[in-house]
């Protein structure tokens, strides 16, 4: 059983990474634990070290709409905070009441807002790390705009707590919307979504997020979101309108732009997964999904954002029947150019599929990044992909 | 250098792809940044991926250090290259491979110029990163630098809209970094690539995101009676929830020069906007008339609306020739790069006053001011004894300026070879040195660009752990540079 440490400052994260190391125990960074199964279950854990108690918002500049935190911060705590100003960052991430400004970033969990204000990545302008020899790097800056040294923000997103501890990050923040306006699409069969989907991403609308619902028991769904002042709300649906006249218009659903964190509830067994396709190859992988729960008669959904990044999630059968319906689908993924990541899934399930997928002929460079940073191999060991 | 290292080069690319006359080497021997100049040993100029691999394994065996190049418009002089080392020219690679509509994604291979992407893709889309030397500049020094340009505001930078890259790695070996769709697993060295100044490898093709074409893009001119006025209206743009796709400012001696120049007919004033809305046609309306009422509280005293594409190219031609147009005002200029959190403008602005009183030169401004990026534009006479080391030291004044005011010493420039002795006064030595690490992992034979960004190289072998000075450093043997 591992213990828990809640270090309390940079410093007392550095201590107790500079100690585990020297001690060659394996350290596992956790913040709100909401995404701690995503994966592969490291090979060891001696130590959680949990960010918890690094919480605060250093410093919102709203001026410069720039906002200092604490990795340990949750989602909706900064949000709250940086409210008060008017702003907010412009990003969506998954049950935003426990998962931290860390966690986000280590696993790069990116929500619908992405269409219109890109990633993490592109929202992260400076990075405070921790590496396990207890150094103290920062990289990036204060600024929106700069280019000087390695982005290594970029590097510790998405890193999932293999190269080193998050402790603090700075963001380029976006005004509060003054407006926003949801519009849902419905249809019997999948494709004319699809269609309409990517007619809206051919269109010189300006929405700010949209997602294709989809699943073997439920009617499909096309929401498209947008912000913006009355005038142009009004005008631009009017011209979606015009585009979907071949599609339902329904009401949307209670906290649509959530409707990603429904994948996580169910029975068990089941298997949550994440995909991304070239945005013309989302429907040939919902029609793959359907066609591969067909015959072992598998439950299924997806959520898709029109960038070709969707979430699904398999229920129902045996582990035997979860791993066939994986492999067929990542080999569907794959032969389009795309990849697929099991998130959630059983030890067993994750034991016989490869939960990353091949990281191509990257790997060997991977590796020497891990070694470099990490060369003890304390931080997170095996998590990731390749057995980084 | 070596015959017979030239003679496997000329076996690689053939005799038109191999330069080593003086008179053919001079052209390479500095950048945008004209300050620096040193001869290379050789230019080689592959025109393939596998060229390219074969031309780095030789370098890689040898150990002979080699720079990239583009098109040479850089401003840092991270293209400087290195002594007996050779210049990789990538400008015979200036293929556009793939032109993908329908998934708003273009493949290029590196030495194709920035705005023949937008060509390629017109009139429904465009490349957003335009630095203003578009015309001529070549994706992969976009690549290297992460080059921004006036759109940035709104668009991102060059990482931003690059999804994937083809990368030779200084040993030779091929790597494929990111991809056509998102989020592969993986670290993201895509993004840890873009930016690196040509120290992590050269890339030989590269995964491009083109943007929709706005509906509506117009761009409006407004003229203050000094930058603070205009900066006070940029500020409040800013707090009203607008987000321009571009805000530039230029103060009165950058009007002038570029009236001089290419005479864009801009009011004479002491402070000049340029905000360019795009968006929806209702959208853009709606807000023009909110930048507008902000300008004229702010005090500007004329205001004029371009709206059509002849009319917008006329207002930008000026902004975009601001710094070429200083030959028309000094017969020489040294621009700089820095960034400042927008709020600390006017501190800023008038301490860079006090500064260029006090050295007795002349600085035009010139700013992506939503960003908060300076280019300010340092002139002097290289004839006259003395002004070029003052100029210089004006210049680096201003950097430390806005390093103190809480920002950074480049925005869009790179470090490069000029600005690689003032990375410790943004960062401290473990942040060099975590960076430096990561370089390691790329390139430990120091062989890519090996003299730039970084003010002291760690040798790759050092034990890695908190920074310590390597052993022979302490004894004296090595020193720091």
């Amino acid at each position: 059983m591992a213990s828990v440490v809640e270090p309390g400052s940079v410093d007392e994260v550095a201590t107790l990474l500079r100690d585990a190391s020297r001690d060659g125990l394996a350290v596992i960074p956790r913040g709100g634990g909401t995404k701690l199964d995503w994966g592969r279950p490291p090979r060891r854990a001696d130590l959680v070290l949990s960010t918890v108690r690094l919480d605060r918002v250093l410093e919102h500049a709203w001026g410069d709409m720039t906002a200092t935190v604490e990795a340990g911060c949750t989602v909706a705590r900064l949000q709250h905070a940086l409210a008060e100003h008017g702003q907010r960052l412009a990003c969506d991430p998954l049950w935003p009441e426990r998962a931290t400004i860390g966690g986000i970033l280590a696993a790069n969990d990116n929500g619908p807002l992405r269409a219109r204000f890109g990633a993490l990545r592109d929202l992260i302008i400076g990075v405070t790390l921790v590496l396990a020899d207890g150094t103290v790097a920062k990289s990036g800056g204060k600024v929106v705009k700069n280019v000087a040294g390695y982005d290594l923000p970029k590097l510790a997103t998405g890193s999932f707590g293999t190269l080193a501890v998050i402790t603090q990050a700075v963001f380029r923040l976006h005004p509060l919307p003054h407006e926003t306006r949801t519009l849902t699409f419905t249809a019997p069969r999948l494709e004319p979504l699809c269609e309409l989907a990517l007619a809206i991403q051919h269109s010189q609308l300006a929405f700010v997020s949209l997602q294709v619902r989809a699943g073997r028991s439920a009617e499909p769904g096309l929401d498209v979101g947008f912000e913006g002042t009355r005038a142009g709300l009004d005008s631009q649906q009017d011209e979606l309108l015009r585009l979907a006249a071949d599609v339902a218009r329904v009401d949307p659903p209670a906290a649509v732009w959530r409707t990603r964190e429904e994948l996580w509830q169910g029975t068990d067994p089941a298997v949550v997964g994440t995909f991304s396709a070239l945005p013309t190859d989302v429907r040939a992988f919902c029609t793959e999904l359907r066609d591969a729960c067909t015959a072992p008669s598998l439950d299924w959904r997806a959520v898709v954002q029109g960038l070709g990044v969707g979430h699904f999630r398999l229920e129902g059968a045996t582990s035997d029947t979860l791993v066939t319906a994986l492999q067929r689908l990542r080999a569907a993924a794959e032969r389009r150019g795309g990849t697929l990541v099991v998130l959630r899934g059983s030890e067993d399930v994750k034991a016989r599929f490869d939960v990353w997928g091949s990281p191509g002929d990257a790997l060997p460079l991977f590796q020497r990044v891990k070694q470099q940073l990490d060369p003890g191999g304390t931080l997170s060991p095996g998590r990731f992909v390749g057995g980084l | 250098m070596d015959t017979r290292i030239l003679d496997r080069f000329r076996a690689i690319v053939g005799g038109d792809g191999l330069l080593t006359e003086p008179e053919q080497l001079r052209t390479y021997e500095c950048d945008g940044l004209t300050n620096f100049r040193v001869l290379p040993s050789a230019v080689v100029l592959p025109t393939s991926t596998e060229q390219v691999q074969a031309v780095v394994r030789v370098c890689h065996e040898a150990r002979i250090p080699f720079v990239a190049r583009g098109s040479g418009t850089g401003l840092s002089g991270g293209a400087l290259p290195i002594e007996h080392g050779i210049v990789i020219s990538l400008t015979r690679m200036n293929r556009i491979l793939e032109v993908d509509i329908s998934n708003a994604r273009v493949v290029v291979e590196p030495g194709v110029l920035n705005l023949s992407v937008t060509q390629a893709v017109w009139p429904h889309y465009f490349y957003a990163p335009d630095p203003s030397s578009q015309q001529v500049c070549s994706i992969g020094g976009n690549v290297a630098e992460n080059s921004g340009g006036a759109h940035c505001l709104k668009y991102g930078f060059t990482t931003t809209h690059v999804l994937g890259l083809e990368v030779v790695l200084p040993d030779g070996s091929l790597v494929h970094l990111g991809g056509p769709t998102l989020d592969r697993p993986g670290y993201d060295l895509c993004g840890v690539f873009v930016g690196s100044e040509g120290t992590l490898g050269i890339a030989t093709k590269v995964i491009l995101r083109v943007v929709r074409r706005p509906a509506l893009i117009q761009t409006l001119l407004a003229a203050f009676h000094s930058t603070n006025e205009a900066g006070a209206a940029v500020s409040g743009i800013i707090a009203a929830g607008v987000l321009p796709a571009a805000i530039e400012m230029m103060d009165n001696l950058a009007i002038r020069a570029a009236e001089a120049a290419v005479h864009p007919n801009y009011p004479d004033c002491g402070g000049l906007l340029l905000v360019e809305l795009d968006g929806p046609a209702a959208e853009v309306a709606a807000l023009m008339v909110q930048v507008r009422a902000i300008c004229t509280s702010c005090g500007a005293w004329e205001i004029r609306l371009a709206q059509s594409e002849e009319e917008r190219a006329a207002v930008w031609k000026g902004r975009k020739a601001a710094f070429a147009a200083m030959g028309r005002i000094s017969p020489n200029y040294i621009v700089q790069d820095g960034v400042i959190p927008r709020t600390a403008l006017p501190e800023v602005m008038s301490e860079i006053e006090r500064l260029s009183g006090q050295a007795g030169l002349r600085v035009a401004n010139v700013f992506h001011a939503g960003d908060g990026n300076l280019h300010p534009l340092v002139l002097y006479d290289a004839r006259i004894e003395g002004q070029e080391g003052r100029a210089e030291r004006l210049a680096f004044s201003i950097l430390e300026l806005c390093v103190k005011a809480g920002g950074s010493i480049t925005g869009e420039h790179g470090v490069g070879e000029e600005k690689k002795a003032f990375m410790p006064v943004m960062f401290a030595e473990p942040d060099l040195d975590t960076m430096q690490r990561v370089r390691c992992a790329f390139d430990p034979e120091r062989l890519s660009n090996p003299t730039k960004v970084f003010p002291r190289p760690r040798l790759c072998a050092e034990k890695t752990g908190p920074y310590q000075p390597h052993p022979l450093e302490t004894a004296g043997i090595a020193q720091l540079f």
